[in-house]
């Protein structure tokens, strides 16, 4: 088989090799050998491709906002969202009157100004008042597009929520686990030296981790009300990416990060909107992890807080499911741990 | 030695000492250039200037089609994922087992793909090629400052291509953490197989490609501030030159950051140090490394990294100024401008490297000041664009290949460049970072941009390299078919990424949120496979010219530059007689009052030019 390629491979550049010179040879009979300059002819032609080609690319980028606009990102589903939208659609405005601008400018010369023999080019070398205009025009834009920007940066970055749920997201090749502070809203505390069987977080036994509840597979966040999540890995960088909240943030190993968001809409209510009873929302891994990085995921349910009550407390709290061995008074108050494995899939 | 100081034509002695950096220089007649060559100092172990820039081209045209190939693979994967495909089993062996490729090797592909381009194909490639050929051409020098590091530098290349090709073909594969190797991935060989031995081979073959780099870099600088020729000031040098040495510039002071970075790594990948390790628990252990951050490699990567970007795509731009000048047959339209551009954004370049890492944990308000810096690179960037655009107003445009690939850069430089607007706004970033839209904007303005300045390079001085003329047809072919199919490739993927499709994914077929979007992958999978076939009319069309094509006249493009002025068949130390003294600037084009549409910069003032205050 390699042998096979490696055969029309060689052919193949042989058959070049000859098409070519017997075009070489062809033109040398007809007495027309190739000349360095340009002709007419061939200017024309190629500046009538320009304009052509410009128009082109214009149908091309309008046939597929037509086409993709459905198939891009849902309306977000987080307060900040909005904002990023907005912020995005005004960019995309300002940058596609650019694109499409400086393109019809530039393929309108080269089909305008297309050479011909006896033509005369004009001396035109410099001019201040010019530089002044397209330095200080995309200044001025600039300017108001970074304050735009630096705004929107600020308010989703340091929303300033008073009481945001803490839910930890960690991280691992290849899954996510959720941690939820319980009661106290506070995470109990962890080592990577504790990591073992059965305690895949490596949660310290300092009694505030006792009421956090771990979840796999999917979490639960409830309508209007702000999370801040924090992130850690375990092994390598990972990225906690919530398209449809329009959230990101790396996990990265030996540090903590945060990012926090309110979700709007509920995942009945995103169903409903997009026709599709089947849809979730994800968490998915954004930085390269390693050979399952494509298939990092987890399941995002938004619910209200009825509906949220009610799975919380179907959930078993750290000091229900640790194992024995790692427990200590509570083994008389808890009989019915869970088995080996820890965490529920 | 003498050649520090500026090279007079009028000074034998400079003259001698310049040539005599050649070791087998001996009793040297000007006029008489019969050296006992053998095949090994002439085409091998080769200290002239321009036998390295074919070695540093045709290596660069090797690396590329492989790494073009690597692409063309896994956009197989991604437009049809799991379909079975025999011939990839035929080639790939056991990370393509019944024609599937393997999710390892793939990350593996998409890993050495863009190390080849960035560093081998655009890197080396561009600035190796075309700074050697063209900086003691355009500015009447007889070689190199240094002959024998320029000799170092392509070898040290050569090695490290060489080692990062042989790390493919290794057992546990390749390096496979993305071009940027992020430890911890990188840095533990129980994360993935690739960062194994493959991961060494990866930093053993960098750490050749910075001493390549920097002694290539610090030749240049040297050569361009020291060997210009009479009368070439800094302000008549033509802006390739001006690119070529700021360039250069950036290079020495950017690369090695990165070597620190790399050997970092080494240590902690070889030496038990921890400078980017910490709390990690892998592979069923926990790792005794503490203390050390990974945040510290990626700060000192995109040091490099950002800077990287403009090494690359500055000497594009240089050509491209050149080549739209001399095909519009017009003076390039605000030369000082231009070039304040060049410095404007190579200062940039420094303080911007924070917008890759906006989403990494850094401090909220450093990113403020990221998204600073990054957006006003775009002032000196339109600067650039609307002055090629006013460049070609009015001119008698002349679409020679190279003038057609100049033509596309400008297209691609906006149209990528645009979109940097939104990247480089951490707001924006945080949906797309990581995305397919990030994929879209660097291709477009650092990949096809810069790739497209070296065609035109290649296009526009083969003449100068092997004396002969490329085919213009199949250049126009080539042109069309490539620009079509660039386009083709990377214009959808804006919209992959903002329906956020993540990057460096096997396949997307694990998210039904994605499910709506294989069309998109399997068109931009096709316009590949055109774009890579039209490379292969180039290949011939290279090939073939080089041995049998039409001989080239001396000018052929009628340009004002000093290369023009040397003979077409390669001599060493480049002029057969006293080397040229120029005086006047390199554009003038079109000139009234001049009988040709074109000046040499060689040609000296007219007393009506004097009067007027030209320069």
């Amino acid at each position: 088989m390699t042998f096979l390629i490696l055969a029309v491979i060689v052919l193949f550049v042989i058959a070049g090799v000859r098409v070519m010179s017997i075009a070489a040879l062809s033109a040398e009979l007809r007495n027309r050998r190739q000349d360095d300059v340009v002709t007419d002819a061939e200017n024309r032609n190629q500046g009538n491709f320009w304009a052509l080609f410009v128009i082109g690319l214009f149908a091309f980028f309008a046939w597929q906002l037509y086409t993709y606009k459905d198939k891009l990102l849902p309306e977000a589903a987080s307060a900040h969202g909005p904002k990023i939208d907005m912020l995005f659609n005004v960019t995309m405005a300002l940058i596609t009157i650019v694109f499409i601008g400086t393109h019809i400018v530039l393929a309108y010369q080269a089909y305008k100004h297309a050479g011909y023999k006896g033509k005369k080019a004009v001396y035109f070398a410099h001019s201040n008042k010019l530089e002044m205009i397209w330095t200080v025009i995309p200044a001025v834009v600039l300017t108001g597009l970074i304050a735009y920007g630096l705004t929107v940066w600020n308010e989703v970055i340091y929303p300033g929520a008073k009481e945001a749920t803490v839910i930890e997201l960690y991280s691992k090749q290849f899954d996510w686990t959720a941690r939820y502070a319980g009661k106290d809203n506070v995470l109990g505390r962890s080592d990577y030296r504790s990591i073992g069987e059965g305690n895949d977080l490596g949660m310290l036994e300092d009694g505030k981790g006792d009421d956090d509840i771990i979840v796999k597979g999917e979490f639960h966040i409830v309508k209007d009300k702000p999370v801040l999540f924090k992130f850690r890995s375990r092994d390598v960088i990972h990225s906690a990416y919530m398209p449809h909240f329009r959230a990101q943030m790396n996990c990265v190993p030996g540090m903590e990060t945060t990012f926090e968001f309110t979700p709007t809409i509920t995942t009945a209510e995103m169903r409903q909107k997009l026709g599709n009873d089947k849809f979730n929302y994800v968490l998915l891994c954004n930085k390269i992890c390693g050979a399952a990085h494509y298939n990092m995921q987890m399941d995002i349910i938004v619910e209200t807080q009825e509906e949220h009550n009610k799975w919380l407390a179907e959930q078993k709290t750290w000091a229900q499911v640790r194992q024995p061995k790692t427990q200590t008074a509570e083994i008389s108050n808890t009989p019915n741990t869970a088995p080996a494995s820890g965490v529920d899939m | 030695m003498s050649a520090m100081e500026p090279n007079h034509p009028h000074s034998e002695s400079d003259v001698q000492a310049v040539v005599a950096g050649h070791a087998h220089a001996h009793a040297h007649d000007e006029d008489e250039h019969h050296h006992e060559e053998t095949f090994i100092t002439k085409y091998i172990f080769t200290q002239d200037h321009k036998m390295i820039a074919k070695q540093f081209l045709i290596t660069a045209v090797f690396m590329g089609v492989i790494a073009m190939l690597m692409s063309v693979v896994f956009r197989l994967q991604l437009a049809w994922p799991g379909k079975s495909f025999p011939v990839l089993e035929a080639v790939l062996g056991k990370w393509a087992p019944g024609g599937v490729l393997d999710p390892n090797f793939y990350l593996a592909l998409v890993t050495i793909h863009g190390t080849i381009m960035v560093f081998f194909v655009l890197t080396g490639g561009l600035s190796g090629t075309f700074s050697n050929l063209l900086i003691p051409l355009q500015l009447g020098a007889r070689d190199m400052a240094s002959g024998f590091l320029n000799m170092l530098s392509y070898w040290f290349f050569f090695a490290s291509s060489t080692v990062m090709l042989f790390s493919v073909f290794i057992e546990s594969g390749p390096a496979s953490g993305g071009w940027t190797v992020y430890p911890p991935l990188s840095a533990l060989e129980q994360a993935m197989p690739g960062s194994g031995l493959g991961m060494t081979l990866w930093l053993v073959s960098m750490s050749l490609f910075i001493v390549s780099s920097l002694l290539g870099s610090l030749n240049y600088i040297v050569t361009i501030l020291n060997l210009r020729t009479k009368g070439m000031s800094m302000t008549r040098m033509p802006l390739t030159i001006w690119a070529f040495l700021v360039t250069a510039i950036l290079g020495v002071l950017s690369f090695p950051v990165l070597f620190a970075a790399a050997l970092l790594l080494i240590f902690d990948r070889s030496f038990g140090t921890s400078f980017y390790l910490s709390d990690i628990y892998i592979g069923g252990q926990a790792l005794e490394h503490n203390g050390g951050s990974p945040i510290l490699y990626e700060h000192l990567f995109w040091f490099l990294g950002h800077p990287e970007v403009y090494i690359v795509l500055l000497p594009a731009l240089g050509i491209t100024s050149e080549v739209i000048a001399t095909n519009s047959r017009k003076p390039i339209f605000g030369y000082r401008a231009m070039i304040a551009s060049i410095l404007g954004i190579a200062f940039l370049s420094f303080i911007v490297w924070g917008h890759h890492m906006f989403i990494t944990g850094m401090n909220p308000f450093l990113g403020s000041v990221f998204v600073f810096t990054t957006l006003l690179i775009a002032i000196p960037s339109a600067v650039k664009a609307f002055n090629y655009i006013t460049t070609l107003w009015k001119g008698n445009i002349q679409f020679t290949p190279a003038m057609l690939f100049a033509i596309g850069l400008v297209s691609f430089f906006i149209t990528g460049g645009v979109t940097g607007l939104i990247l480089g706004d951490s707001a924006l970033d945080i949906n797309l970072h990581d995305t397919y839209f990030v994929v879209a904007h660097f291709h477009l303005v650092m990949g096809s941009a810069t790739i497209f300045g070296m065609f035109s390079g290649v296009y526009h001085w083969f003449p100068k390299l092997f004396g002969k003329l490329m085919n213009k047809k199949m250049g126009y072919v080539h042109f069309w078919l490539t620009f079509i199919g660039a386009y083709g490739v990377f214009f959808p993927m804006h919209f992959l990424g903002m329906a956020g499709v993540p990057r460096r994914y096997y396949s997307n077929t694990e998210f039904p949120i994605f499910d709506n979007l294989v069309d998109i992958n399997v068109m931009v999978t096709w316009f590949a496979i055109l774009a890579a076939t039209a490379q292969i009319i180039f290949l011939l069309n290279f090939f073939y010219s080089i041995f049998k094509g039409q001989k080239a006249s001396q000018n052929p493009w009628k340009s004002n530059t000093l290369e023009w002025t040397t003979p077409v068949e390669h001599i060493h130390g480049n002029w057969p007689g006293a080397i040229p003294e120029v005086h006047r600037w390199a554009y003038d084009y079109s000139k009234p009052g001049m009988p040709d549409d074109f000046v040499s910069q060689t040609v000296p003032l007219t007393p009506e030019e004097e009067k007027e205050g030209a320069h």
